[in-house]
């Protein structure tokens, strides 16, 4: 009883208003408010240290030389990364052509039916996706095409890479989809086009610019794994499409074969490459490395940076600011 | 006028195969939607095909090994030509390292996420939000060249020989910090920090958008009470956000238990007996990385796969988990009352 009246009347000596206690109080706050900032910049130092030490290292190996040359032997001085880049270029394509068409249709349907089963389930389906390690897409290629097929072949590389890509792709179109209008579709609609013709002439349209935002996103991301490539394009230094295209030319082969054959092969790219020689002995292999790595950097760095920017400027301008 | 009259008089009736065309166009809506579903329910056999094959694919080692393949052993068995295969090793070195990368990164994570969302000027919240992000976006394979050559020998070998002097007298914590750290500081301390690096972003940015979803209300709240802004974060929005950021966290050591190409190029690859941090291992992802191109035979493969399957359910957990916890943050909060 007394207790209680003394808890009403008069607060126990702790509630009270004690200086000391105060300034306790806003000491703390003070370290733990300036701990966040500092813990802010402590994170980002890696970057910084990162961007700025492929910068130095790789920009003394940078030349044309190195873009249009072939490897040479081990040991030998010079020489470039010719078959990573078309490497690269044919395993992105690729991984396009399979992951942006069904990417974007599905991401229509869940953009205009959200709240279906099927709906909910391929957005969950996308979230654990994009979670699956790449190392695992790796094995699902290996296992889906190179098995079968009997060898490795930049076929495989780009459907592993592909489907990389595909969460990354449907996310963004849902969203930007999700972005465009409602009154812009329903007048379309209103006017007697049918479903698919709205979309197709009046949604996707609209939608496009942060459509290829989201594609682009899903290049850096594939251009830049190394994991699923180990075992589907497996890398191969004498990779040349010139080569290819000639023998092809030279047997009269149809322009179908020739594609074939550019797709048969394996193929390397660039973060494969960057792997291979960062374990070699050689410190000519390991220079080459840095220069591999500033150049993947600045095509990773440079696509997130812009299409950031980009979409930003479109959010803003759709919301109507 | 005229001209136009007598053109629409004189137009002949369309080919059949075209009206039937323009006749399927009208009704095109019967297709566009089979196409849509279909992709989109092609999008999720993707997801159950990944799940199955590597069922398919562990069938030999799976008869063979039983659950033994995975459980806690002292004796590392991992002979191809002798087709003797024990998977904890991999297992092992996969959960200490991305424990490590946890314990470092979550401290920091959630000290970038406070001040992004909460303190930091409107001006500066978005380059800095991009800048964290950048973290996420370089590739690990860039991660892994700058760790062996700058990273380990600048940092972890100091960090390990510290760490033995003071941590690896204490008894019983001990253990996991008996050195000697390589020369070249390939450990399992190494993968560990590089990945606290890796995941960092992934744990802010979710952290940040949980927190960001609180309604404003609970911080006018708490600070009408007469609470410090510390103590508006750490006694109201971390609890209220707390299953959000639990599922940022998992998020993160998801993130952590795959990632395979900055890890394989850091942690030396050795099967050894001792549980220390600062002795080189070999994880679940990088052993696959390593030998799977070149396995020595079928049983080999399949043994791969098998760590491949163990790695893909352990991801898969954490990963639904992850959502719903951190969707459930955000269907609590009505959207017009987000911050």
């Amino acid at each position: 009883m007394s207790s209680t009246t003394q808890s009403i009347g008069a607060p126990s000596r702790r509630l009270v208003f004690s200086k000391a206690n105060f300034r306790r109080r806003k000491i703390v706050n003070g370290i733990m408010l300036s701990l966040t900032g500092v813990l802010t910049v402590v994170a980002l130092i890696p970057l910084f240290w990162i961007i700025a030490y492929v910068i130095y290292k790789g920009w003394q190996f940078i030349s044309f030389a190195f873009f249009t040359q072939m490897p040479r032997p081990l040991g030998m001085v010079g020489g470039g990364i010719k078959p990573s880049i078309e490497g690269t270029i044919v395993l992105t394509t690729l991984a396009c052509l399979f992951a942006i068409p069904p990417g974007i249709l599905a991401a229509f349907f869940v953009a205009y039916k959200p709240n279906t089963p099927l709906g909910i389930a391929v957005r969950f389906g996308t979230d654990v996706l994009s979670g699956v390690p790449s190392i695992i897409i790796g094995i699902f290629g290996y296992a889906l095409i190179v098995k079968p097929q009997g060898h490795y072949s930049a076929l495989a590389g780009g459907v592993a890479l592909a489907i990389l890509m595909l969460p990354i792709i449907i996310r963004t179109t849902e969203e930007m989809v999700k972005l465009v209008p409602q009154n812009l579709r329903e007048g379309s609609l209103a006017l007697g086009s049918p479903e698919w013709k709205t979309a197709l002439s009046v949604t996707f349209p609209a939608a496009l610019n942060g459509i290829i935002t989201g594609i682009l996103l899903g290049i850096a991301r594939a251009s830049g794994e190394t994991a699923p490539l180990l075992f589907t394009s497996l890398g191969s230094s004498n990779y040349s499409i010139e080569r290819i295209v000639q023998v092809g030319l030279a047997t009269h082969q149809n322009i179908f074969q020739i594609f074939l054959n550019i797709v048969e092969e394996p193929c390397d790219s660039l973060p494969l490459t960057l792997y291979k020689y960062s374990q070699m002995p050689y410190p000519e292999l390991v220079s080459q490395a840095w220069a591999v790595a500033l150049i993947l950097m600045i095509l990773v760095l440079a696509i997130n940076i812009l299409s950031r920017l980009w979409v930003q400027a479109r959010v803003a301008r759709m919301q109507g600011r | 006028m005229s001209k136009s009259s007598t053109k629409l008089i004189n137009q002949r009736p369309p080919a059949p195969w075209l009206a039937r065309t323009r006749q399927l166009l009208r009704y095109g809506d019967r297709p566009w939607n089979a196409l849509t579903i279909t992709m989109a329910v092609l999008t999720i056999l993707l997801m159950l095909s990944i799940g199955v094959l590597l069922w398919i694919d562990s069938s030999e080692s799976r008869a063979a090994f039983g659950w033994n393949f995975l459980t806690p052993t002292l004796n590392a068995t991992w002979n191809p030509p002798a087709s003797q295969f024990l998977a904890w090793p991999f297992i092992y070195g996969t959960l200490i390292t991305s424990i490590t990368a946890l314990i470092l990164a979550i401290p920091i994570a959630l000290g970038i996420a406070m001040f992004l969302s909460e303190l930091s000027p409107s001006w500066l919240r978005t380059p800095l939000g991009w800048l964290v992000e950048l973290l996420a976006a370089i590739p690990s394979v860039v991660y892994g060249l700058w760790g062996i050559f700058i990273f380990l020998p600048l940092v972890v070998v100091p960090v390990g020989v510290f760490l033995e002097k003071t941590l690896g007298e204490v008894p019983g914590l001990g253990i996991f910090f008996i050195g000697p750290i390589p020369a070249s500081g390939s450990s399992r301390l190494a993968a560990g920090l590089i990945l606290a690096i890796m995941i960092t972003p992934t744990i802010a940015a979710v952290t940040r958008d949980v927190l960001l979803a609180i309604p404003r209300s609970q911080r006018e709240a708490s600070l009408s009470l007469g609470a410090t802004q510390w103590e508006t974060i750490w006694k109201v929005l971390i609890p209220y956000g707390l299953s959000g950021i639990l599922g940022a966290v998992i998020l993160g050591l998801g993130r952590a238990l795959g990632e395979t190409m900055a890890v394989t190029m850091v942690i030396g690859n050795s099967i050894e007996g001792t549980p220390s941090l600062l002795r080189p291992g070999y994880t679940m992802s990088s052993v696959i990385a390593n030998e799977f191109a070149e396995a020595f035979n079928s049983m080999h493969t399949n043994a791969l796969v098998e760590i491949g399957l163990i790695l893909f359910v352990m991801t898969l957990l954490f990963n639904i988990v992850a959502r719903l916890l951190v969707w459930q943050v955000g269907r609590r909060t009505p959207q017009e009352a987000r911050a």
